[in-house]
């Protein structure tokens, strides 16, 4: 039997979102689903109820009803604990059992909402949150996280515009010349590269800054100019999101905010580190320091927001500067919103359901699968395991390390190889045969040592050849044992005066071989000249 | 008492190994460097402190005299020098493991008999012609890197069967030697294959040439252990035979890897001469004009680019340029330029030359990549800045097959969008074969002193 998705009309506020759209649903219907909508799902994004039944989905009317009849519940947000319609709570109405466990499938924050894990697991359901699936290349089509950003982006800029009461682009008039807009979008994600190109084609000059330096071309081609401080660190981290910075680092950004905060019209910041709140970038000296009538819009207020000023999901003035706060701007272009969300959604639970059999599969072994389940089977399995690859892999740090050749010996070669062992094998029985017992104690320890010397030496560091040249020269002047061993009690001046000589130039060799290599180590070392 | 002497030998072993283990990683080189201090202090005191040694003020005299002149010519020796001074110490095991087997053969002591005291005998044979041909050779290197010998390859007539008719002698006087030992004329054989070992020694390195130094340093370096084993048989010593084997098989790898980095076998090294048999290694092609560029070009590029990279060589130790080398890039990196280096394995005259003089002018070291780590990237490159290297370089390798350096592994420079090649002139590099990278479209040559040129440019941004 296949399975029922149910799309409810989803009440958190300020919500006007929906997760399917007429279109999509046909889709989902091709996938073998059956799909149940509650009327006024899609009212508030412009998608009427006859539009989804011609689709060929079901009304049902009945709120609790809904979430009873369904197998995989499609929202926005997380569950709320009193919905309208419902008795309990919205994870209550959907009535999961360990026998017939049913799927949660919205945004989740999972990061941040640990107890809510706690309440999927205790209903015995599945959850699988959307802002969890994993921004590598193969599950693009469903990174909602993207689609989302790339509204907020555009809708940042226009949310300013409205506030800023001046043109963006620069014109001269007969009534006089009108200077351009000049905008700053701190953190060139999606979201940024998003406010770049809208503040651009609205006429502004716009400036970015990122720490992470492989974004400047893409922020070039948005027509930004990129901004950057003059101290060498990349700030790239893993999953296309940007890492912590040093002290030094943030120190020498935050001066360049100061500067650009006293020339900007406009700051647009979308800075945000994965599981941290968001750094604080613009201080409030910095947003007194913009000239009045400036707009700050903070594109991280969910996550605590960039701006000291800023005010969660609020429009706020402050020392005459516009700081707005707004937490859904996605959901200010719902339609818009909607259709890209429901198209990730299809192209995730199509990814789900590889045989378009109605049924969901839940591969852990699949990164994407793996990475977006939150709850599972009784589990909570978020944390997933780290992404393999960013999006755009960085070359590969100079390892130290010297990797063996791996290369496997050709096959052709193994007779040879076989017949050297003979031979070596033959020889070395040989020697034994008529050897005696010191010599061969003393070749034993020679071949096991010949051995570790090439263990060891393959590990050594392509750069520290020299060192290791110095360094084995100095150890050889071992031979000076046996010159000691001979300096006295032969009986014999010559040898004694052999030995001395050899005494002496070994002592060279070892007092100059370690310190010379000792000179040259010093001389290695990392980061950028004091 | 023997004992004890064993275990401290053990310990200095120990101690030895983890010396050449340190040096896997930059971090830890360091304490490789001082577990190998820490193993040869024991050995010695061991051996010392041991009943057998006495004349405790001839050997402190001895001992103190050669320190000195080893930290002296350790702490005065420029980097760029090393290879020399590589060599010098080289020369130094040899001479010992010369004296040694003689000292060990004139000992009135040894009282063997039977067979021990046939392989006594080949081990004092083997261990004095190894230790003689290791002290000559690194002479001959010593030389010719220093500039006093001529650093092209000594060709004289039938060289090969000189060299077979000295080893085929030495064999025969071995089996001669070995069974008595200290019969009549003994001495005599053992003196002169002392000498045709020396003569052999230095004949051997003066036939290759200056740039195959690498291998020649690497496989001195290896010969010294194997005397060092050889004297460690020949009395005994199982300290001696480890730290031999150690320093042999290392010597051993480091050809192995340098010969590789050519594309030549290790045999053809060691028997000299550069395409000396194919006779072809003046080709005649033409190539065309290559452009100059002035240091005012060059710093425009410099200014416009990215990302640079530098294909350093042994005319940059020549010219001493290392410091002007690490002024520019960091002049370069200042501008927020990613600036890199590539190098070849056998840039320069030692394995790991480069990265010496590269530490020793304070560029950091995560930025020097090695050619199998970088070549990908110079496509990517807007300008690359080869300073005084040629061969290594050259595309003949991968391109035409004909070539005496086909298939040596290079640095794919002519990659990068603008490749610049600070040179002398346009002679043509130790292989003797033009470079067709300098007459590329997107080649320019920056004549002149690889030093000036760079502080030119430094001067220009």
């Amino acid at each position: 039997m296949s399975l029922t998705l149910a799309v409810p009309v989803d009440r958190a506020p300020g919500e006007t979102r929906v997760p399917v759209t007429p279109d999509t649903t046909r889709k989902l219907i091709d996938l073998g689903f059956t799909v149940l909508i509650e009327p006024g799902a899609g009212a508030r994004a412009q998608f009427a109820d006859a539009l989804y039944e011609q689709a060929g989905a079901e009304l049902e009317a009945d709120t609790a009803k809904l979430y009873q009849r369904a197998d995989v519940l499609l929202k926005i947000n997380g569950p709320q604990a009193q919905a309208e319609g419902l008795t309990g709570s919205e994870l209550e109405a959907l009535g999961s059992t360990p026998e017939k466990a049913k799927t949660w499938i919205s945004f989740l924050a999972p990061g941040q909402n640990e107890p809510l894990l706690e309440q999927f697991n205790g209903q015995h359901a599945t959850a699988l949150s959307l802002d969890a699936i994993p921004r590598i290349s193969r599950a693009q089509k469903m990174d909602v996280l993207s689609s989302m950003a790339n509204i907020a982006g555009y809708r940042a800029v226009i949310e300013a515009a409205n506030q800023f009461g001046r043109f963006f682009t620069g014109q001269i008039t007969a009534a006089g010349k009108i200077p351009p807009a000049k905008v700053l979008v701190i953190g060139a994600g999606v979201a940024g590269l998003a406010a770049i190109g809208a503040a651009k084609s609205l006429g502004a000059i716009v400036r970015a800054f990122d720490t992470r330096k492989e974004v400047k071309e893409q922020v070039e081609s948005m027509g930004g100019e990129f901004l950057t401080v003059e101290l060498e660190e990349d700030g790239a981290g893993t999953g296309g999101y940007a890492k912590e910075m040093s002290k030094a680092f943030i120190d020498a950004e935050m001066a360049l905010f100061m500067e650009q905060a006293r020339e900007v019209d406009i700051i647009i910041t979308t800075a945000l580190i994965p599981g941290k709140p968001a750094p604080k970038l613009i201080t409030e000296a910095m947003v007194k320091a913009m000239q009045p009538g400036s707009v700050v819009v903070d594109l991280a207020a969910p996550n605590g927001g960039n701006c000291e000023c800023t005010v969660k999901d609020e429009v706020v003035k402050a020392h005459d500067v516009t700081v707005i706060g707004f937490t859904n701007l996605a959901a200010r272009a719902a339609t818009q919103a909607s259709q890209l969300l429901a198209n990730n959604l299809w192209r995730l639970l199509e990814h789900l359901c590889p045989n378009k059999d109605g049924q969901l599969v839940i591969d852990l072994t699949d990164e994407i699968t793996r990475s977006c389940t939150v709850v599972h089977g009784g589990d909570i399995t978020w944390p997933p395991p780290p992404p393999k690859l960013s999006a755009t892999p960085k070359p590969a740090a100079p390892s130290a390390q010297k990797t063996t050749e791996k290369s496997p010996p050709a096959p052709r070669k193994a007779r040879p190889i076989a017949l050297y062992w003979v031979i070596a094998g033959a020889l070395i029985l040989g020697l034994g045969a008529v050897a005696p017992a010191d010599f061969v104690s003393h070749f034993t320890v020679f071949v096991l040592a010949i051995f570790i010397g090439w263990q060891v030496i393959w590990n050594v560091s392509h750069s520290l050849h020299t060192p290791l040249m110095s360094v084995t020269n100095a150890i050889s002047g071992i031979i000076i044992l046996g010159a000691l061993l001979q300096i006295s009690g032969s009986g014999s001046w010559l040898v004694s005066v052999l030995a001395t000589i050899s005494v002496l130039v070994a002592s060279i060799n070892i007092a100059g071989g370690f310190y010379v290599t000792r000179r040259m180590l010093n001389m290695f070392r990392k980061g950028d000249p004091s | 008492m023997t004992g004890l002497l064993s275990m401290a030998y053990l310990l200095a072993g120990v101690f030895f190994i983890l010396s050449l283990g340190g040096l896997s990683s930059q971090e830890t080189a360091r304490r490789g460097n001082n577990y190998g201090i820490a193993g040869m202090v024991i050995a010695i005191v061991a051996t010392v402190a041991s009943a057998a040694v006495g004349a405790y003020f001839v050997l402190a005299i001895a001992v103190a005299i050669g320190a000195a002149i080893g930290l002296w010519l350790a702490s005065r020796v420029e980097m760029t020098a090393m290879p020399q001074l590589v060599a010098l110490l080289h020369s130094f095991v040899g001479l010992a493991a010369v004296l040694i087997g003689w000292a060990a053969y004139l000992d009135p002591r040894s009282q063997l008999a039977g067979a021990e005291k046939v392989i006594q005998n080949t081990e004092i044979y083997l261990g004095i012609f190894i230790g003689a041909i290791t002290l000559t050779g690194s002479w001959a290197a010593y030389g010719k890197l220093q500039g006093i010998l001529s650093s092209k390859p000594l060709a004289l007539p039938g060289r090969h069967v000189m060299n077979a008719v000295a080893i085929i002698v030495s064999l025969v006087m071995l089996i001669l030697f070995a069974p008595d030992g200290h019969g009549s004329g003994d001495a005599t054989m053992l003196l002169l294959m002392t000498l045709i070992a020396l003569l052999l020694g230095a004949h051997l390195v003066a036939a290759i040439g200056g740039a195959d130094m690498p291998v020649v340093i690497s496989m001195l370096n290896s010969y010294s252990g194997w005397a060092a084993a050889a004297t460690g048989f020949m009395l005994g010593n199982d300290l001696l035979i480890i730290t031999g084997a150690l320093v042999g098989s290392s010597g051993a790898i480091l050809s192995y890897i340098m010969c590789k980095a050519m594309n030549r076998s290790f045999i053809s090294v060691i028997l000299g001469g550069f395409g000396t048999d194919s006779g072809s290694s003046a080709d005649d092609e033409d190539y065309g004009e290559a452009r100059s560029a002035s240091a005012d070009e060059v710093a425009s590029w410099l200014r416009d680019a990215d990302s640079v990279v530098i294909a350093p060589g042994f005319g940059m130790a020549v010219a001493h340029a290392q410091q002007a080398v690490a002024e520019l890039t960091s002049t370069l990196r200042k501008q927020g330029k990613t600036v890199r280096f590539a190098i070849h394995p056998v840039a320069g005259r030692l394995p790991g030359h480069m990265n010496v003089l590269l530490a020793e002018a304070n560029v950091p070291y995560d930025i020097v990549l090695e050619m199998d780590e970088i070549n990908d990237d110079l496509p990517k490159t807007d300008v690359t800045l080869v300073i005084g290297a040629n061969d290594i370089c050259n595309p003949d390798a991968q391109e035409k097959p004909g070539s005496p350096i086909a298939g040596m592994p290079v640095l794919e420079v002519w990659h990068a969008h603008q490749v610049v090649i600070l040179k002398r002139s346009m002679a043509t590099g130790y292989a003797g074969v033009s470079n067709p990278l300098f007459y590329r479209d997107n080649s320019s040559m920056l004549f002149g002193d690889a030093k000036e040129s760079v502080q030119a440019l430094v001067s220009k941004l």
